[in-house]
């Protein structure tokens, strides 16, 4: 298991240097512990239980509750993020309780970062390399997805009307924030 | 570009998906069992029409499931879309000459 300590967000030197443009401003999030969890129909219950969350069921969509969040990714796939834990004890406690199930369960906590794109002009940027329609009726607050953003995959997800969350992949992340950020740049 | 409805994320821009060639093809239980030329069938041989085709796409830069399309390859037309392991639908101009 990595070292914690030393790992540093893809983000960090960015996010210092961001500009404040209020219509569509970025910010980095803090580090999550993330584990994505696949399984059988017989397993769901299980892991929403010991998550603390149901898992939705409804297709992208996704499920609150403090500082845990439960994101539908797939038919048979979600992905549990709790923000500022421990994902080695996270981890720990899901596999106990899912042992026996037929189900696999990945830390994946290093694999991304996460930032907000928030503003009234959040969309419109977003829509400068993202094909989705952002509107609030096909795109409504609780909705999350994998979609592409430029060349990169991105878990896009909207928390409130005007605010955005982009978890990337760390190699892509810088490359997501810059083309955000030169996007936003005729609103400065 | 297409529009793409994934049976499980709806309607989706074409960049978020790939192809994955004809669908309905079951790879043999038991490959040793068969000749040369029932295997190069199987590996090889495609129906290729001039109409609709039934064929894998997978979603994925969305929820990363394979799927079925069934699409017209004359118009491009996507006739409709639906989740893997399902029997490819009869469609009202099936039976019908120069059906599209
Ligand atoms: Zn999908």
């Amino acid at each position: 298991m990595p070292d914690l300590a030393i790992r540093e967000n893809s983000l960090g030197r960015l996010a210092s240097a961001a500009r404040t443009i209020p219509a569509a401003m970025l910010t980095v999030l803090p580090d999550a512990a993330k584990l994505l969890f696949r399984g059988r129909p017989s397993s769901i219950d299980a892991a929403g239980k010991a998550f603390g969350i149901a898992l939705p069921m409804e297709a992208c969509r996704f499920a609150t509750s403090g500082n845990r969040t439960a994101y539908w990714l797939g038919p048979d796939e979600w992905l549990l993020q709790a923000v500022g834990e421990d994902s080695a004890a996270l981890f720990a406690g899901l596999a106990a309780a899912l042992a026996g199930h037929s189900q696999s369960l990945v830390d994946v906590s290093h694999r991304s970062d996460a930032f907000a794109l928030s503003g009234p002009q959040a969309a419109y940027i977003l829509n400068h390399g993202c094909p989705l329609d952002l509107s609030l009726q096909t795109f409504p607050v609780g909705m999350c997805t994998r979609t592409i953003f430029g060349k990169a995959t991105i878990m896009l997800s909207r928390p409130a009307p005007e605010v955005f969350h982009i978890d990337a992949w760390r190699s892509f992340a810088p490359y997501v924030w810059q083309l955000l950020d030169e996007a936003r740049s005729e609103l400065a | 570009m297409l529009l793409i409805t994934c049976p499980h994320c709806g309607p989706r821009a074409e960049l978020e998906f790939s192809y994955g060639g004809e669908a309905h093809i079951a790879r043999p239980i038991d490959p040793t069992g068969l000749d040369d030329e029932a295997w190069a069938t199987f590996l090889y041989k495609r129906s290729n029409p001039k109409g609709v085709h039934a064929e894998r796409w997978r979603h994925l830069h969305g929820c990363g499931r394979f799927f079925n399309v069934l699409r017209d390859t004359i118009s491009d037309t996507i006739v409709t879309t639906y989740p893997a392991g399902q029997p490819r639908p009869a469609l009202p101009s099936d039976g019908k000459e120069n059906a599209r």
